[in-house]
C-alpha cells in the first residue's frame, strides 16, 4: 500500500511502495542490458571494412548523380503519367471493393457472424501482403504492365480502406439508426439514411489518404515490372546511369509533395 | 387500441426489466409513463415497436399481434407507430427536410429514397408539418445546425409524417430547458388531439406529466404500481413509485400561499419544482 501512517498518526501517500519502486529500477536495468546485448550482436554481424569507407562511397555516388541529366526528363513524363494512373485507378478500384466489405465486417451492420469472419479474412489477407509482393504475383499471372500495377494497388487498398472504414462504422451513434429503423425502413434504407451520412467524412478522408499512399507505392511497382516510373528507375540503376536516377528521384519527390498537398486540401474541404 | 398482456423482458445480462405488464391504451389517449431511472420505461415502449424484443407476452395494435412479426410485416407495423427520442436521434449530416422525409422510408422503395425522389404528396406534407411545428425557415439547414428545441420539433415532424396511429415518446424533454419542455409537450399534446393519436410518453418530470397527460402510469422495477388520473397522484403514490422522499413541499407552499385548491395541474406543478429545488 502506498498509504502508510507515521508514528504521529498522519497518513502519508506515495505513488509507489518501496518494493514497487525497486522493481521499476530493476526493470530499467534489464532493459538497458538487453539494449547493449543487441548492440553487440549487430556489431559482430557487420563487416566493418565496408562501413569504414561508407563516407567515401556515399560521396562518390552523389558525385556521379550530380549534375542530374535534365535532358532525360522528357522521357519520364509518360511513365510518370502511368504511375499517377496506377495510383488513382487502383485506389478507385480498391474503394469499390472495400466499401461493401467494410459493411459486412462491421459488427453493427454485418448480416451474420460467419459473413463477418469472411470479410475480416479478406481484410487481413489484403493487408498482410505488401503491394510490391502483390505486383510480383500479378506480373507473373497477367504479364508485365500497368494493369498488374493497378490491380496490385487495388488489392492492397482493400484491407487498408476496409479496416479503417469498418472501424468508423462501428463507432457511429446508434440512436439515429434506431430512429430510422423505427420508421419501418428496410435494411438498405437504414444503412443509407442512418449509417452512410455518419461515415461520409471518415470515408472521404480515408480514401484520399490511401490515394496519397498509393502515389508513393506505385512509384516502386515498376521495379518488379508492373509499369510506371519504377521501370525507368530500375533500368537507370542497372545501367549505372546515376545522373538519370537523380532526375527520377527529383521527379518522384515533387509528385509526392504535390499529392500530399492535394490530399491535405481535399480532406480539409470535406471534413 | 394497444393492448399489452403479460409482457416480460429479461436482458441477456439477467436483469429483469419488465415483469408481467398488462396495459390497455384506448384510441386518442395520451398516457404518461413515470418512474425512476431503470424502472423499464424505455424498455416498455421499445418492446412495442420491437426495437427491443420482449421475452414473453403479447402486444396487440388493433388486430395485429406485434410480437410475432418479422421482415416486411414488422416494417409495415412500424409505420403506424412513430417514435420520438430523448436525444432527438436526427441524422446530423442530413438536412432538416431529409430528416423529416426519412419518416416516409417505410412507404417508399430503396432507390426512390436513396435518390431522394419522394412523391409530391409526401413533400407537400413535409412542408405542412414543418410549418405546423414552427420551422418553415429551416428546411434546408443541416440538422446539427439547430438548437435542442428545434431539433425535437424536427423529430416530431418526422414522427408525424409517418401518419401513425400511435406515438411512442421517449423522454422528449430530458435535454431541454423548462420553457422549451413545456412548448414541446404542448405541441405533442395538440398534435395528438388534432389527429386523434394515442401516445405513450416516458417522462421524468412529474409536473409536466400531470399537466399534459390524460392518464398516468407509474412503473417501478418493471411493474405497474400506479394507474390513474393525473389528479390522483399524491405524495403517497409518489413514494410507492419513486421511494421515500420529502414530497410535502407542495403542502407547505399551498398553506403559505393560502390559496384554495386550484385545478390539479398548477397545484402539482409546485410539487415538482419544489421537490427539485
Amino acid at each position: 500500500m502506498p498509504v502508510s501512517t507515521t508514528s504521529q498518526g498522519t497518513p502519508i501517500w506515495r505513488l509507489r511502495t518501496t518494493r514497487a519502486q525497486w522493481l521499476q529500477y530493476l526493470g530499467w536495468l534489464a532493459g538497458a542490458c538487453l539494449f547493449l546485448l543487441c548492440w553487440k550482436v549487430i556489431s559482430d554481424n557487420t563487416m566493418w571494412v565496408f562501413v569504414e569507407d561508407a563516407g567515401r562511397q556515399g560521396s562518390d555516388l552523389i558525385s556521379r548523380m550530380l549534375p542530374p541529366q535534365w535532358s532525360y526528363a522528357h522521357r519520364l513524363w509518360k511513365p510518370m503519367w502511368d504511375t499517377l494512373n496506377i495510383a488513382t485507378l487502383g485506389t478507385l478500384l480498391g474503394i469499390a471493393m472495400a466499401f461493401p466489405v467494410a459493411f459486412l465486417a462491421a459488427r453493427n451492420t454485418s448480416p451474420h457472424p460467419l459473413v463477418r469472419s469472411a470479410a475480416l479474412v479478406i481484410i487481413v489477407s489484403s493487408r498482410s501482403i505488401n503491394s510490391l509482393i502483390w505486383a510480383m504475383l500479378l506480373v507473373t499471372i497477367l504479364g508485365p504492365g500497368v494493369l498488374a500495377g493497378i490491380i496490385a494497388i487495388a488489392l492492397r487498398s482493400i484491407g487498408f480502406i476496409g479496416k479503417l472504414l469498418y472501424e468508423a462504422i462501428e463507432e457511429i451513434h446508434p440512436t439515429p439508426v434506431e430512429a430510422i429503423s423505427a420508421t419501418g425502413a428496410g435494411r438498405l434504407q437504414v444503412m443509407s439514411y442512418g449509417v452512410l451520412p455518419q461515415i461520409m467524412p471518415a470515408f472521404a478522408g480515408i480514401s484520399v489518404y490511401r490515394w496519397d499512399i498509393n502515389i508513393r507505392e506505385s512509384t516502386v511497382l515498376g521495379l518488379v515490372g508492373a509499369g510506371g516510373i519504377g521501370l525507368q528507375l530500375n533500368a537507370a540503376i542497372n545501367s549505372l546511369a546515376w545522373n538519370q536516377v537523380s532526375v527520377i528521384f527529383v521527379l518522384i519527390f515533387v509528385t509526392v509533395l504535390a499529392s500530399e498537398w492535394i490530399s491535405a486540401r481535399v480532406r480539409h474541404a470535406i471534413i | 387500441m394497444l393492448t399489452l398482456s403479460q409482457v416480460s423482458k429479461r436482458y441477456p445480462t439477467g436483469d429483469r426489466a419488465l415483469s408481467d405488464i398488462d396495459l390497455t391504451l384506448p384510441r386518442g389517449q395520451v398516457m404518461a409513463l413515470i418512474g425512476p431511472s431503470g424502472a423499464g420505461k424505455s424498455t416498455l415502449i421499445r418492446c412495442v415497436n420491437r426495437l427491443v424484443e420482449p421475452t414473453s407476452g403479447s402486444i396487440r395494435l388493433e388486430d395485429t399481434e406485434l410480437t410475432r412479426l418479422s421482415g416486411a410485416a414488422l416494417r409495415r407495423a412500424r409505420r403506424s407507430m412513430a417514435m420520438i427520442f430523448q436525444e432527438y436521434a436526427l441524422v446530423d449530416r442530413l438536412t432538416v427536410m431529409e430528416n423529416v422525409l426519412s419518416g416516409r422510408l417505410g412507404y417508399v422503395g430503396f432507390w426512390r429514397s436513396f435518390t431522394r425522389r419522394y412523391s409530391q404528396e409526401d413533400i407537400a406534407e413535409a412542408f405542412r408539418l414543418l410549418d405546423r411545428v414552427g420551422l418553415p425557415h429551416a428546411l434546408d439547414k443541416r440538422a446539427d445546425a439547430l438548437s435542442g428545441g428545434q431539433r425535437q420539433r424536427v423529430g416530431i415532424a418526422r414522427a408525424l409524417i409517418q401518419s401513425p396511429r400511435l406515438l411512442l415518446v421517449d423522454e422528449p424533454t430530458a435535454s431541454l430547458d423548462p420553457k422549451t419542455s413545456r412548448q414541446i409537450m404542448r405541441l405533442i399534446r395538440e398534435l395528438c388531439a388534432e389527429r386523434n393519436l394515442a401516445a405513450i410518453i416516458n417522462i421524468h418530470d412529474v409536473a409536466l406529466a400531470q399537466q399534459f397527460a390524460d392518464r398516468i402510469v407509474g412503473l417501478r422495477a418493471g411493474q405497474i404500481v400506479f394507474d390513474g388520473k393525473p389528479g390522483e397522484l399524491d405524495a403517497e403514490t409518489l413514494t410507492t413509485i419513486y421511494g421515500e422522499e420529502e414530497w410535502d413541499t407542495r403542502v407547505q407552499e399551498e398553506e403559505t400561499e393560502g390559496e384554495p385548491a386550484t385545478p390539479a395541474p398548477t397545484a402539482h406543478l409546485n410539487l415538482a419544482t419544489g421537490g427539485a429545488s
